[in-house]
């Protein structure tokens, strides 16, 4: 089946979940990744029992604070 | 108030647009906007809203000036190493645009003095580093009904996403809590290219401008991601439904202001 991944077309295995594109994309800290399905959110509990269907437009919304927690240096 | 000859000619290039005009350069001047961090995403937009003659600009900002900050923080000088931030940013500005009047809050922001602080301002700019802020600022704007633009940059990548009360989903909608400490890499640990804090810092004054003069369509409902080794924007659609936020939702749990890592949260400049 085809999905759009961040903007991108792939094709990929049926039955794939959530949670197995998060390895296949080596997404960053997956662990705090949002990911969105056609503009829904993916609760994060549910990668692994959220399946992807054919034609599902897939999005992954990161953290990003910048600097650093501490003061400066 | 009528312009003067002098600010006729200082902000013709914003009055001959038609978006702007005499009276969407009188909306800017009459503004009170307020940076949260005068580091490397709040020095751009600072120096861009006081060019722009925003009447009003708060810059909140518990820091010195670092030598490891000048790398990107462009409103400071190598000779302002020392110095309060807040202060630095206020001489830049002012020597930039003596119409603005520039309001400084040399302390940290916490769930006790933020509602105060932005309580008088009409939008606010979120340049602060770290998670625990980001959080007190979304949740603070989300109850104080403030709209205000979020931001992140790290080593070429940065993004941004505008609330607006009623118009979309806030940041704690898209991130439910902040990671835990070190759980995702840093500025200070992963680095960060000087330049992404001007360009995303810089989208941030646009959205405040335009929130001002009321004109185009905000990042609202969307969150802008930038990735510069490949020169790729994209604007990804958030989700509608704010129903379930904690924050902003129909059913709110958090109706507190919530300091996490209180200890941590210290360095508020990018
Ligand atoms: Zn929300």
């Amino acid at each position: 089946m085809k999905i759009t991944v961040a903007g991108v077309q792939k094709e990929v295995a049926d039955g794939l979940t959530v949670a197995q594109l998060v390895i296949d994309e080596n997404v960053e800290t997956p662990q705090y990744v949002t990911v969105t399905i056609n503009d829904e959110f993916v609760e994060s509990g549910a990668f692994e029992s959220t399946v992807l269907h054919d034609g599902d437009s897939v999005e992954f919304l990161y953290f990003m604070g910048g600097g650093q927690y501490g003061i400066n240096e | 108030m009528a312009l003067t000859n002098e600010q006729i000619e200082r902000y013709s290039r914003h009055i001959i647009l038609k978006e702007v005009g005499a009276k969407g350069q009188k909306k800017l001047l009459n503004a009170k906007v307020l940076i949260i961090g005068a580091g490397g995403l709040g020095a751009p937009a600072a120096l861009y809203l006081a060019a722009a003659g925003v009447g009003t600009i708060g810059i909140a900002d518990a820091d010195e000036v670092d030598l490891s900050n000048l790398q990107r923080q462009v409103i400071h000088a190598t000779a302002d190493i020392g110095k309060p931030k807040v202060e630095s940013a206020r001489e830049s500005m002012e020597a930039i645009n003596p119409d603005v009047k520039v309001v400084t809050y040399h302390e940290f922001i916490t769930s006790e003095n933020i509602l105060d602080i932005i309580k008088d301002y009409d939008f606010i700019l979120d340049g602060t580093d770290n998670f625990p802020a980001k959080f007190l600022i979304n949740d603070a704007c989300v109850m104080a009904k403030k709209p205000f633009s979020h931001a992140g940059i790290i080593r070429f990548k940065g993004q941004l996403m505008t609330y607006v009360p009623g118009e979309g989903p806030c940041y704690r909608c898209v991130f439910k809590e902040p990671p835990p400490k070190d759980a995702v890499p840093t500025c200070k640990q992963a680095g960060v290219i000087g330049a992404m804090g001007g360009v995303i810092g810089s989208l941030q004054a646009m959205e405040a401008v335009k929130y001002i003069i009321g004109q185009g369509k905000l990042l609202t409902g969307s969150l802008l991601t930038y990735d510069a080794l490949n020169m790729d924007f994209r604007k990804i659609t958030l989700p509608h439904d704010t129903s379930k936020c904690p924050v902003c939702g129909s059913n709110p749990t958090i109706t507190k202001l919530i300091d996490y890592e209180q200890a941590e949260c210290e360095g508020t400049g990018l």
